[in-house]
């Protein structure tokens, strides 16, 4: 099956054209989409390409960080101002793959990849899309939840606040290194004040569909001191709202098992891993 | 539906017809003959056919060939010069680094790019720059060493 490819020079343009042709998809990087076309996925009738430098931009010395969702993990890595994703850019894929692989393609990728949009939604990540619609922001934690309906919508940029100096930990957890797909992966924006935390954001990767808030871990840190008793509560109530998969990398049943043990390392320990 | 493109491969200027929506592994294999880049799984996974695109590292079984228009591609068949073998393409040898050597290539490639721009990587450099390849013969460690050796004599032939 041929599969057509259009190129715009303006994301407006390729904006109209995804929402208006069937089987048409958007080409971040081609990690994904590239496999869907090497394996003759019918889903895929058309590719469409967009040249805007708007996609590759990297707006981060200010307290609003920016990037255009074709910003790939290998900018991120030689962004200064973004030491502390790092080590979440890092975990996608070898070199080769970080090169090409994509932000708004992370959002789309399936579990248990997605590493990266499990870090943006514990940063409370805007999504901005564009469609017939025009322009408009989202939650990452409501797009997430209805991507599957969102093939049509173009993803132009996420945004977030910077987290404070240290409060942002991330953690993947895998069998093979220094690549290896997700057993699973552990991101986490942990204000301070006082020497308690408040406002905890958790996210979790390869334990649900899509990456998810460990919302009663959260609740649980409020007020609490980052120590062993102080997220004791935490970790007893890591899994709950999780609903992980059996693949060919981990079992639930295990993913549910090591999940309280990385988290509680992540929160009492030195941090990314 | 087949689409013109023009890049430069190895120094040289290629002109080819590509297929609508072809990846650049077939595109160097097929249509240029370029038959020194390997292909293993087609899905990015492997390695095995990492190419450089204006320097970087790529894997080209998930390169969308139209995407490479008026860019610069290295592939194993640019690396020796003349009579000359490349320091990596030594080193691989005098290592043992090859066995099967169904990865070498995107070893090989995957390497020069870590060394273009660490010309003296520490080990752990060199385990991150094969990170995306696998190998199932060597155990690694023989290429990790091959990888070291050249940097070393790159610095003694610098120095």
């Amino acid at each position: 099956m041929t599969v057509a490819v259009k190129t715009f020079p303006r994301l407006s343009e390729a904006a109209a054209a995804l929402s208006s042709e069937r089987g048409a998809r958007f080409f971040g990087g081609g990690t994904i989409l590239m496999r869907m076309v090497n394996e003759a996925d019918p889903n895929v009738a058309t590719i469409i390409r967009s040249t805007d430098p708007a996609l590759s931009r990297i707006s981060a010395s200010s307290g609003r960080i920016e990037l255009g969702a074709g910003v790939t993990m290998a900018a991120i890595l030689a962004e200064r101002d973004l030491a502390f994703l790092h080590p979440a850019a890092r975990g996608v894929g070898g070199p080769a793959i970080r090169e090409a692989a994509t932000i708004g393609g992370n959002l789309f990728a399936q579990s248990p990849y997605g590493d990266f949009a499990t870090a943006l939604l514990s940063l409370d990540a805007t999504v901005t899309l564009a469609g017939g619609f025009g322009q408009r922001e989202q939650p990452l934690e409501e797009f997430l939840s209805s991507r599957e309906r969102a093939a049509a919508t173009l993803v132009i940029g996420v945004s977030f606040k910077r987290p404070a100096a240290d409060a942002f930990r991330f953690k993947k957890v895998t069998r093979v290194h220094p690549k290896g797909i997700s057993v699973l992966s552990i991101a986490a924006q942990l204000p301070m004040a006082s020497e308690r935390i408040g406002g905890a954001r958790i996210a979790y990767g390869a334990m649900d569909r899509t990456p998810v808030r460990g919302k009663a871990a959260e609740r649980a840190l409020e007020g609490r001191s980052l120590d062993a008793a102080g997220v004791a509560p935490a970790i007893a109530v890591a899994v709950d709202g999780t609903s992980p998969a059996d693949d060919a990398i981990a079992s639930a049943w295990w993913r549910r098992e090591i999940l309280p043990v990385h988290l509680r390392r992540l929160l009492i320990g030195s941090g990314s891993a | 539906m087949k689409t013109p493109i023009q890049f430069t491969l190895n120094g040289e200027e290629v002109a080819a017809f590509v297929e609508s929506g072809s990846n650049l592994l077939d595109v160097l294999r097929e249509t240029v003959g370029d038959l020194t880049v390997k292909g293993g799984c087609w899905q990015g996974t492997c390695g095995v056919c990492t190419v450089l695109i204006d320097g970087a590292p790529r894997v080209a079984c998930v390169t969308l060939a139209e995407a490479c228009a008026g860019r610069s591609i290295e592939t194993v068949a640019g690396l020796r010069r003349g009579p000359d073998l490349h320091p990596l393409q030594t080193a691989f040898m005098e290592r043992f680094a090859a066995q099967c050597g169904y990865c070498t290539p995107g070893m090989l490639m995957a390497a020069k790019a870590l060394l273009d721009r660490n010309p003296a990587p520490s080990r752990e450099d060199v385990v991150d720059a094969i990170g995306g390849n696998i190998c199932r013969c060597t155990g690694y460690e023989p290429i990790i060493e091959a990888i070291l050796d050249a940097s070393r004599s790159n610095s003694r032939r610098s120095a």
